[in-house]
């Protein structure tokens, strides 16, 4: 059936073009084609994804890729999205798949947060010449410490962080190999954890990579065995994800290489269909029991953390997750990315995670079981000042997933499910995947974690603290701006001025 | 900690009183047995205690085998790698739950989602599975995990089932299941006995057991036999019966869901 879409951008080249054809080996979508007759470059804008890599791989640098101007009669109710998804749809009966978080303009509440600073009667501190702590410790605190006569504490186990961010559960299938290992060579050189997602770990990668890798187990349980879930520094349980909660997820058999069957442990090419509940959890006593059975498989020596998108009644939910014996609580706002899902569920579902942090902390705390568990948080964090806001709403630690894809060179044109990312990062095709160097991309990684922290420990001695630890929950350190009463409420913090 | 044991004649192989262990004390303690190099552990008394045989994972591979007397709890040879476990009685929900390799026989009935997400070695259960049994099973190359009923199964029985071989002898009655193999895209299972249309999901395909199929349910069969032998079953009367096959009609159910 001819499609009805217009194209969504235009390609435009200056007049230098000198026919190096190197777009047409960079697109992955078929968009340049080199007209030999003419000796001319042709641009099909039908599809292109606006993922700008012919842009920046022009040797001349003279092709511009812009929104296309070409519109549909404006109409404040029938927006382009709107008419476009519906012409989709009845051409293909399908359900619309996107990546990436949410593009909607929902209020991003770091944007009205502002951070304190000290003046005067509370020095601030220059992290370039004190010390400052980063050092985080995430998993359950004891409520009193009993020292036995040899000096040992009776302490659960713990994950050390050198500094509060964490790379999120991002599978390999999902992404690509090269990518995966990137994420993990990085987070071991950073002093911090990349998460398997539910793809399983490879092998080869174990030895290398335990005790920086946190392993997912979900409700598909691709690729776990008992060697598995022991070769890791926690466990992840994942019941949700911010970008499709309540939903599981296909990875469509096109991306179920031989490499990726064997890590997952299902047949090549086949669907890999991780089912929206997880079957043997029904309720908070049935999480209970999954959460002990991974203790008892890894014999008590690892945290375990619960993963649960961020939705209506989160605190509730938080407590159960407590209750059942997590150490840890991350939670996904709704701005997550995913590599595939629904359109409709990545921006109708869930709830923003400022919201959800603060509510967590605050029933956690008001019930006296806040020290039973860490929270890290994630979905929607974009730079070192929103780490900083997070953990002062009550947050221990940040998941970044989109961030520490864009440090890669991921430029959110949310073609992630079609499997053909121009960048080598969501994509299982050897060709495209070598494009991503491995060394050069764990180095971006590092350097981002390293910008960041820098930037956390100026803006911690700018409010005259010199540990991390004294940030959690320390809501007075921000003001909100251009907040409603009941958003300030839920924020539990004071407007700016104040 | 005073356990209340005593050796055998065979140094090992040891017997244990689980009457006042909780489920940790009892899974530490044959951890324990199993780094000092017991092969065989006699339990008794278990009432209940959870995820027994779940905390023996050894790099080295270590195996036991663990008999229970009594009914243990939810989780049975969770995650189990490569044990044997053997339960004179009845055994709870959640049977094998993403088991790796090993054997579970249960002589007696097993609950919901018994061999839940399994992907190698084998459980044999006399008696009937409550619901969801074999729910996403998987298999990889070499790796085929089975699970073998004497009775039957309940609703949802193969579901989204990716791999491996279940097979349900119906001895004690007729397959009364629905909503068989929802969402199944592999393996295959064996009903002994008629199966209508309208008792499995749409994405399952109803034949006729071939010659393969046959060499497949030989090979299996006779493992229930030798294991439950006060049943005195006869090879190849059980053989010599209908039996329906149903597989996954493709392995990609979802392939045009999207637009």
């Amino acid at each position: 059936m001819r499609s009805l879409v217009l194209p969504e951008f235009t390609i435009s080249r200056s007049g230098e073009c000198d026919r190096c054809r190197a777009c047409e080996y960079q697109c992955p979508f078929g968009v340049h084609i080199y007209d030999a007759s003419n000796d001319k470059m042709l641009s099909d804008n039908r599809r292109c994804a606006g993922c700008q890599r012919c842009a920046v791989f022009c040797p001349k640098g003279v092709i511009e890729i812009h929104p296309s101007s070409s519109f549909y009669r404006p109409n404040a109710s029938w927006s382009r999205e709107r008419i476009e998804d519906i012409k989709r749809q009845a051409e293909t009966g399908g359900v619309l798949l996107t990546g990436c978080g949410s593009d909607k303009p929902f209020r991003i509440y770091w944007d009205h947060m502002l951070i304190n600073a000290s003046q005067v009667t509370n020095p601030s501190i220059d992290p370039l010449r004190e010390p400052m702590e980063l050092r985080t410790f995430l998993g359950s605190k004891p409520e009193r410490i009993l020292l036995r006569e040899d000096m040992d504490a009776d302490a659960d186990p713990v994950l050390t962080l050198e500094t509060p961010i964490l790379f999120s559960a991002m599978s390999y299938g999902a992404i690509s190999y090269n990518a995966f290992q990137a994420l993990a060579i990085a987070a071991s050189r950073s002093g911090t954890f990349f998460n398997t997602g539910e793809g399983g770990m490879p092998p080869e990668m174990r030895p290398l990579f335990k005790k920086h890798a946190i392993v997912q187990v979900a409700s598909g349980r691709f690729g776990i065995d008992a060697e598995y879930l022991n070769c890791a520094a926690a466990v992840e349980i994942k019941i949700g994800q911010g970008a499709k909660p309540g939903i599981g997820g296909h990875l469509p058999g096109e991306k179920v290489s031989k490499h990726v069957a064997a890590t997952r442990m299902i047949p090549e090419g086949t669907d890999a269909i991780s089912p929206a509940p997880h079957h043997d959890i029904y309720s908070i006593e049935d999480l209970e029991m999954l959460v002990s059975a991974i203790k008892e498989v890894t014999n008590y020596e690892k945290p375990v953390i619960v993963k649960v998108a961020a939705v209506h009644n989160i605190s509730a939910i938080a407590s159960g997750i407590v209750r059942a014996g997590a150490d840890i609580l991350a939670i996904d706002g709704m701005r997550g990315g995913t590599g595939a899902a629904p359109k409709v569920i990545r921006d109708n579902v869930g709830i923003p995670i400022e919201l959800a942090i603060s509510a967590v902390d605050r029933r956690l705390r008001d019930e006296g079981i806040r020290e039973r568990c860490s929270i890290i948080a994630g979905g929607g964090i974009r730079c070192s000042a929103d780490v900083v806001k997070a953990i002062a709403l009550g947050a221990d630690a940040v998941y970044i997933g989109t961030a520490a894809l864009i440090a890669m060179g991921c430029t959110l044109c949310q073609r992630c499910y079609t499997g053909r990312c121009s960048w080598g990062i969501c994509t299982q095709d050897p060709g495209l995947m070598r494009r991503l160097n491995v060394e050069e991309a764990s180095q971006r990684l590092v350097n981002l974690l390293s910008a960041w922290s820098h930037e956390i420990k100026e803006m911690l001695g700018g409010m005259g603290i010199n540990a991390i630890e004294s940030l959690r929950g320390n809501r007075d350190q921000l003001r909100g701006i251009g907040l409603h009463e009941w958003e300030l409420d839920l924020l539990g913090i004071r407007g700016a001025g104040e | 900690m005073e356990i209340s044991c005593s050796r055998t004649s065979n140094e090992s192989a040891i017997e244990i009183d689980a009457s006042h262990m909780d489920t940790r004390e009892l899974n530490g303690l044959l951890r324990e047995l199993m780094l000092a190099g017991y092969e065989r552990v006699v339990l008794r008394n278990v009432c209940g205690q959870r995820y027994i045989g779940t905390r023996l994972y050894s790099p080295e591979r270590r195996v036991m085998n663990i008999e229970i007397h009594g009914t243990p709890g939810n989780d049975l040879g969770a995650f189990l790698f490569g044990h044997r476990i053997i339960v004179h009685g009845n055994a709870q929900d959640g049977v094998g739950n993403t088991m790796e390799s090993g054997e579970i026989v249960i002589a007696g009935r097993a609950g919901d989602v018994t061999g839940m997400s399994m992907r190698g070695g084998r459980i044999f259960v006399k008696g009937d599975v409550g619901y969801r049994a074999a729910l996403h099973m998987k298999e990889h190359g070499q790796k085929r995990p089975v699970i073998v009923v004497g009775g039957t199964a309940q609703d949802f029985l193969g579901e989204y089932m990716a791999g491996g071989i279940v097979i349900l002898l119906g001895l004690y009655g007729a397959h009364n299941a629905s909503f068989i193999g929802s969402g199944m895209h592999g393996g295959a299972m064996y009903l002994r006995g008629p199966v209508r249309e309208e008792q499995v999901g749409s994405h399952v395909h109803i034949s006729r057991a071939d010659e393969t199929d046959m060499e497949i349910l030989r090979d299996h069969i006779s493992g229930f036999i030798e294991r439950f032998p006060d049943l005195a079953l006869d090879l190849e009367h059980i053989l010599d019966s209908e039996w329906t096959k149903l597989s996954p009609r493709s392995s990609r159910p979802y392939g045009k869901l999207y637009a």
